[in-house]
């Protein structure tokens, strides 16, 4: 199946978890924020969530800034 | 003790400094050390799994500088909503440093998008900070809007122009009922100086740090321009004149009439 990462395609198994992913693409999930289809997802709720095909997930993080 | 206080929270320092655009995280550290500021604004982008960096937010010490992520970026005020939210999400303090800015060329905030932003964000319990033109009319719908400061600019972000708004800030200034912090433009110590000694209460100061050869020492400089500025206002400035107003006396010269 495809989601949307960052804008971008991204192919992964079915029922792949959001932790899982994160994990797959060594994301510390302390450092990041995750949004799905526009919703926050809290740390705890990350290895719950799955993700399904025609997903958005937006992966962000703090940068310098003014 | 004359002491910065923004939503109930008191701060020593008057210098506030952005993170962005140091050539390293030391030199990051470096400016922020030298400035003796305890607030310290960040940016939240997507990751880029492409090229890993390691977090910034490592050098910060979250004890010793609050962390006041910006909604930079954002063109709209739904935009700005989500940031502020997911900063929130990551365990920020619910400070917030709004900004909105759909033009690329001259990154001059949005003021209608953001008044929208700030009462939105303000009912749902964050302390904010908007960056915007250095507009009177508009500082006073954000304040009465609830807004913790307003962030008036000097001049376009990056330019190092100083105070190039000078004569609405005063505007801005005295009507403020909350903090004054100038942001945006500061390029000089003597521009931060400029600000305070006009009664602004605070100065955000980055791409002057970031772009000097040696940050750390900007810092410092900045520290000291920003103290000056501060002790000025507060012993009471002369006021300008068109007339010379004799610093001797003018009476009793070798000569038989004065």
């Amino acid at each position: 199946m495809e989601i949307t990462f960052n804008g971008r395609p991204h192919e992964l198994t079915a029922g792949t978890s959001i932790q899982e992913l994160l994990d797959q693409l060594r994301l510390d999930c302390l450092q990041v924020v995750v949004e799905h289809n526009h919703n926050i997802i809290t740390r705890q709720r990350l290895a719950e969530t799955a993700l399904n095909d025609g997903d958005t997930l937006e992966v962000v993080h703090f940068v310098g800034g003014g | 003790m004359d002491e910065l206080i923004i939503a109930g929270r008191s701060f020593k320092s008057r210098l506030m400094v952005g993170t962005g655009k140091f050539a390293s995280n030391e030199a990051m550290v470096a400016a922020m050390e030298g400035s003796g500021s305890e607030i310290v604004t960040v940016a939240l982008r997507r990751v880029d799994v492409d090229n890993p960096q390691d977090s910034m937010l490592k050098h910060i010490d979250p004890e010793r500088y609050l962390l006041l992520p910006n909604t930079s970026g954002a063109r709209d005020a739904e935009e700005a909503i989500r940031l502020a939210r997911i900063a929130r999400a990551a365990g920020c303090k619910p400070w917030v440093k709004l900004e909105v800015t759909p033009d690329p060329y001259y990154l001059l905030p949005d003021p209608i998008e953001t008044l929208k932003a700030a009462e939105v964000l303000v009912k749902e319990g964050f302390i904010v900070l908007p960056y915007i033109n250095a507009d009177p009319v508009l500082a006073k719908h954000l304040q009465e809007a609830g807004t913790a400061t307003v962030m008036p600019l000097g001049a376009p972000i990056g330019t190092n122009k100083g105070l190039r708004t000078r004569d609405n800030i005063a505007i801005i200034i005295e009507q403020a009922t909350v903090p004054v912090v100038v942001d945006a433009g500061l390029g000089a110590p003597s521009h931060a100086a400029e600000a305070m000694e006009m009664g602004a209460d605070a100065v955000l100061v980055n791409t002057a740090l970031a772009v000097a050869r040696d940050p750390g020492a900007m810092g410092v400089a900045f520290k000291k321009g920003v103290e000056a500025g501060r002790e000025a206002y507060l012993a009471g400035l002369g006021k300008q004149q068109d007339k010379a107003e004799a610093s001797s006396p003018l009476t009793g010269f070798l000569r038989d009439k004065n």
